[in-house]
């Protein structure tokens, strides 16, 4: 165990530099413009030498790999650079925004808890009753229908009925809670149905896996309560891969996020990645990345955590 | 199944499925008989039918053309002219519908072929020979896993530009680590079985061994696992689509049609906002569904279930 998370530990700093090495390139070798060009480029009238200030002002000049070394030196220090576009440091731009980004994912996957552990149990212990029917079939409806479609259908059939829009407003929680949960309600409950799609089914199939094991049976034939069977046996059991699923469904949540922050109008991360991308603000595009692969390689390794925590063979071996 | 609790008892005669003798000649009898056993999982299939055949056949369905644009008849309910209404340019919904998951679908059919012969490639190689080969494709597949897939498609396909090709590579080569890992824990099964061992003793090449021994018999795996790429591929072409970083404009394609910059049309036209995403469901729902199935169906472990 302490091994295995030592490997998920050294594993972390490539995981992130192949990420935004991938990012870089993108920006800098496969599109012939830069945000300067964008950004400070007067139509018809070419002034090489102050795009050319301007480049090294942002560190856009050089060679391709000690710009994108010169970036890296940047973030161990904590500084992900500079927007080109609004001449801000990137990394208090996202410190505002992560807690945004942070309550809309939590929030969402703890709707998807809350919801689709409990309907999964139910639905693996009475195997093809009618509420079995009724978990599966709306799973699979949460899971089929898109979410970001019954987001719009929301938006658009409370505008035309209520003539209700999504605030222009954002409220963090701390100024202002009950703005704040009214403007992010929504989003959250609609994202965390999405996942519970798949957490329910995947709860009921590994459930259903343990169901099967001989110890169960062996309980069964001493005459343990049905009560018992689930809760000692059954449920303690089939945690660890239960975990795996809410680990899977985590990426999907993440990328949630940044849908969702768009069609209702959240300032997230999210939000400002997709701003970035519109201007080729370097920086931004790259330390928003960075932010959303650091939360996937950290919710794996708290993943790998619990389940060291859970299952005493991973613990010892 | 659900309905018969006498199946368990039954007669387990369903090695049809996993044989590796010429299938074709099998098709008909596989077919009547996943529909009897899975007819939730048939249903599936068959609406993909529905759909895939339409979306195939849209130029000779679709009653006008995808970009013809008519001002005089913009953002209508459905009529006896637009069977689905108009657009906010008078284009027809049901033609651009037609078209629409004509290229969604091509695409996203695209992407999981190229992704799915690349790993299982590259997963039968390195799973095969094993040794530092695999342990270089498995610590590169490690990272990738890791990785906000749908995140970085989002941020590389809005600066390499919308453009079908690059949608469908760009795909592919994001979904390709999940599959290879898949399909290579199977290899690693098979490798062990003897009849491997068996083919190696008796002097066959290493290269036949992995097209005709372990090819074959990881395919169901492959087949299942393309099945539910599909549904999650059309899911992300979509939500590219709605973000605006789809397929080029004149051409429909599903997402597009849902996407934020006809928010204010859809409030206008409500039907607007819902065909699209009435045929992305019954796409998805239909790979889900046929897909699960298929899994019960071709694993051996689940039979019987």
């Amino acid at each position: 165990m302490g091994q295995y998370a030592v490997q998920r530990v050294a594993l972390m700093a490539p995981t992130l530099i192949g990420l935004t090495l991938v990012i870089f390139f993108a920006l800098r070798v496969l599109i012939p413009t830069d945000a300067v060009d964008l950004a400070y480029a007067e139509p018809g009238i070419p002034d090489p030498e102050r795009m050319e200030h301007l480049r090294e002002e942002f560190g856009l000049t050089g060679s391709l790999p000690m710009q994108y070394l010169r970036w890296l030196a940047g973030v161990v220090q904590g500084d992900l650079g500079k927007s080109v576009f609004s001449g801000r440091p990137v990394t208090e731009e996202l410190f505002l925004r992560v807690p945004t980004s942070l309550q809309l994912g939590l929030g969402a996957l703890l709707i998807t808890l809350v919801i689709a552990l409990p309907v999964g149990l139910v639905s693996a212990a009475r195997q093809d009753s009618w509420i079995d029917y009724l978990s599966r079939g709306s799973a699979i409806f949460f899971y089929a229908v898109p979410h970001f479609w019954i987001a719009i259908l929301v938006v658009v059939f409370a505008s035309v009925w209520f003539s209700w829009a999504p605030s222009t407003q954002f409220r963090a929680l701390w100024e202002d809670p009950v703005a704040n949960l009214k403007h992010i309600w929504l989003p959250m409950l609609i994202l965390g149905l999405n996942a519970t799609g798949t957490m329910i089914r995947l709860t009921r199939t590994q459930v259903l896996e343990v169901v099967k094991q001989d110890y169960v049976r062996t309980a069964r034939a001493k005459g343990l309560s049905t009560r018992v069977i689930y809760t000692r046996h059954i449920l303690r059991n089939s945690l660890l891969p239960i975990i795996t699923v809410v680990g899977l469904q985590i990426p999907n949540i993440v990328a949630g996020t940044v849908i969702f922050e768009q069609i209702f109008l959240v300032p997230g991360v999210g939000r400002y990645l997709l701003q970035a991308l519109e201007r080729l603000d370097i920086y931004v595009i790259l330390g928003a990345n960075l932010f959303f692969g650091f939360v996937l390689v950290i919710s794996n390794l708290i993943v790998d955590l619990i389940y060291g925590l859970v299952d005493p063979r991973i613990r010892l071996s | 199944m659900a309905h018969e609790p006498a199946a368990s008892v039954a007669p387990r005669s369903r090695g049809v499925y996993l044989s590796p003798s010429p299938w074709p000649r099998r098709v008909v009898g596989g077919v009547v008989q996943f529909a009897r056993r899975k007819p939730l999982g048939f249903s599936g299939l068959l609406m993909l039918f529905l759909v895939c055949g339409a979306a195939l056949l849209a130029p000779l369905l679709a009653p006008y053309g995808y970009a013809d644009v008519d001002f005089t008849g913009r953002l209508e309910g459905p009529s006896r002219d637009h069977l689905l209404g108009t657009d906010n340019l008078g284009r027809d919904t049901l033609s651009r519908l037609l078209y629409g998951s004509r290229v969604s679908l091509g695409i996203s059919f695209a992407a999981v072929i190229l992704s799915k012969v690349s790993a299982t490639m590259v997963a039968v190689v390195s799973g095969y020979y094993g040794g530092w080969i695999d342990k270089i494709v498995q610590r590169f597949v490690d990272i990738w896993i890791g990785l906000p897939t749908l995140i970085i498609l989002i941020t590389i396909i809005s600066l390499t530009g919308p453009g079908i090709v690059g949608l469908t590579v760009i795909i592919a080569i994001t979904i390709a680590p999940n599959s290879s890992r898949l399909v290579r824990s199977v290899v690693l099964q098979v490798r062990s079985e003897t009849y491997i061992e068996a083919a190696r003793s008796i002097g066959v090449s290493d290269r036949r061994i992995m097209l005709r021994y372990i090819l074959p018999n990881v395919a169901h795996i492959v087949i299942f696992s393309a099945t539910v790429s599909l549904g999650a591929v059309i899911l992300s072409v979509a939500s590219l689509g709605f973000l605006g970083y789809g397929v080029p404009p004149p051409f429909p394609d599903l997402g597009g049609m849902l996407s934020g910059d006809g928010l204010t049309f859809m409030r206008r036209q409500p039907w607007l906002a819902l065909w699209p995403g009435i045929v992305i469901t019954v796409i998805v729902f239909g790979f889900n569904v046929f897909g699960d199935a298929l899994r019960d169906v071709l694993d051996p472990k689940l039979r019987g279930r």
